[in-house]
């Protein structure tokens, strides 16, 4: 298959629209042709995961296409750095590694782009609409842009998020392209009692699942007994695409591609079928905790960031209660969402429970946490999927409730009578 | 000593030679990868603990976070990435790293496309010699 390019994309290829574009058009063009596509098409949105700081290496790609004046063609929102910026003082985070990550964010705000700070930006007033072509990085938001919002993006990984920005093209391949969307395993959910649909924890467990047995496939799930929260889908699909390589699923009457089982499939045969019984879940859950002890050093929510309905919802659930003095209580979230949950007295319960809030980054991303916090406890299959390799800490996985429960005891408590079932 | 000789399709070229790392488990680099030793950390991985640094790694494809392609980068710059990587299809992530560090140190990392059934032969320790037409010459 040979690549044939626009003329308005040999001319960028040739330094037309300046050295940075050209560059950023030479990797575009490469992995078009890697990736055997016959074309590029235009997008019109862009979500750059290539803020989040790594070492040298990253930051020498962004300073060298800022330095070189790279500005972004089509509304580019950011995801999260390496830092907290305003706050990340009152963290372990060193600060020559600080000042690495700041260089880094501000290479990419220079180039035009929305500072949102977020791994969650389709809860922002950057979301997609059904059908717009957009590159986009950070598992969980390409997952939940596909998925949930039908927005089309290819999973795209950092450093080629940016490229697809500053030159408005992508290569036409994947989940651009509609004979790509269609699922290919189909996963019915048999004899799960509708109290667990209705937990906030079975859509981590479910996820944590669905990626370790789908991995770079399109999963549907059929069989839901109740219509999920956008958060309830968020936390599903960031587990998937964390155990998995998941960028697109269906769900049967949910997701917007899916209004039938049929649909899903675009009228094809699933290539497998996989029953998903209350062991599988139970199994699931348990692969999400990395310990048995019950020591608690901090309860971590926010992965992907939390948005104003979660404030919402733990809010009063924190109401004349406070958190034991040795537990730390952290959300992470992105400052839009923080400003708006302030607004709506959502965050003043937090703090009178001694919880803490971060922006712009998340505890994966940035070294902020302090060597005598070892054990984490989280609502997230996204956390306790990378927490023991990135930070080499343990990790218990529970519902919102256990979290919150724990941090006043001081020490892990999980009900576990909706798993029994 | 036997040999045997797959065939693979460039996906970036070059010639690497090393000891094969091999698992059929997907991997991502983020949370999986520590580019300032080498050491594959993904506590859930088979491969966990194992060094690839210098190795030729065979593993089918990436999964998970998309940060996969800035921490290979990393390890291309610091010295600590396998000598060469094999999947078994184009693996965008890796490629695209490897394209990076072909456009800002003209290191590009090796990578082969190995059909499933070959990919499935190559066993850890292997002695692995890729050519730059995608010829995979093993040696055990």
């Amino acid at each position: 298959m040979t690549l044939t390019l626009s003329t308005q994309d040999q001319d960028m290829l040739r330094g037309g629209s300046g050295p940075a574009t050209k560059m950023a058009m030479s990797i575009v063009a490469r992995m078009a042709q890697v990736s055997g596509a016959r074309e590029l098409l235009d997008i019109s949105g862009a979500h750059i995961d290539s803020t989040v700081y790594i070492g040298e290496a990253g930051l020498e790609f962004a300073e060298r296409l800022a330095g070189m004046g790279a500005k972004v063609s089509v509304p580019t929102s950011l995801n999260v750095s390496g830092l907290d910026e305003h706050h990340w003082q009152e963290w372990a985070v060193p600060s020559d590694w600080a000042r690495q990550a700041y260089r880094q964010m501000v290479a990419y705000q220079s180039m035009g782009t929305v500072p949102t700070w977020t791994c969650a930006p389709y809860q922002t007033g950057m979301r997609p609409s059904f059908g717009q072509q957009i590159a986009w990085g950070e598992s969980n938001a390409i997952v939940f842009a596909n998925s949930v919002l039908g927005a089309r993006t290819e999973r795209y990984p950092d450093l080629f998020d940016i490229c697809c920005a500053i030159t408005g093209r992508a290569p036409a391949i994947g989940l651009h392209l509609t004979e790509n969307r269609a699922g290919q395993l189909l996963f019915r959910l048999i004899d799960i009692p509708k109290s667990l649909h209705e937990s906030d924890d079975f859509y981590p467990v479910l996820g944590n699942l669905i990626g370790t047995a789908t991995l770079d496939k399109i999963p549907v799930i059929d069989g839901m007994l109740v219509q999920p929260d956008e958060d309830q889908l968020k936390a599903f699909g960031a587990g998937t695409a964390s155990s998995g390589g998941v960028a697109m699923f269906h769900m049967v009457g949910i997701t917007p591609e899916a209004p039938t089982l049929a649909e899903a499939f675009h009228g094809n045969a699933p290539l497998q079928t996989i029953d998903i019984t209350m062991d599988m879940l139970r199994e699931s859950r348990r692969e999400l905790t990395h310990t048995d002890s019950d020591q608690l050093h901090m309860v971590v929510l926010g992965s992907p960031h939390f948005s104003l309905a979660e404030f919402k919802r733990l809010a009063p659930m924190l109401l004349g209660k406070q958190k034991h003095p040795d537990v730390k209580f952290l959300v992470t979230s992105s400052r839009a969402m923080t400003q708006l949950a302030q607004k709506a007295g959502f965050v003043d319960p937090l703090f009178a429970f001694g919880a803490q809030i971060t922006v712009d980054t998340c505890i994966l991303t940035s070294p902020m946490l302090p060597l005598e916090i070892q054990n984490l406890m989280t609502n997230s299959a996204k956390f306790a999927y990378y927490a023991p390799g990135l930070l080499a800490k343990q990790i218990v996985f529970g519902s919102l409730e256990d979290c919150v429960r724990s941090a006043v005891a001081g020490r892990i408590m999980r009900d576990e009578s909706r798993w029994l079932g | 000593m036997a040999g045997l000789t797959l065939q693979g399709r460039v996906i970036i070229q070059g010639e690497a030679r090393g000891s094969a790392l091999v698992s059929g488990e997907p991997l991502s680099f983020w949370g999986g990868y520590d580019w300032k030793t080498g050491e594959i950390i993904d506590r859930r991985h088979m491969l966990s603990g194992a060094i690839a640094k210098d190795k030729i790694l065979a593993v089918p494809f990436t999964r998970g976070s998309s940060t996969t392609t800035a921490v290979l980068l990393e390890a291309i710059r610091a010295g600590t990435a396998p000598a060469a990587i094999i999947t078994t299809d184009v693996d965008f992530f890796f490629a695209l790293a490897s394209v990076v560090a072909d456009e800002l140190y003209t290191t590009p990392l090796p990578l082969i496309a190995l059909a499933e059934q070959d990919f499935a032969q190559l066993k850890t320790d292997d002695e692995v010699q890729i050519t730059n037409n995608g010829t995979v010459l093993i040696t055990r």
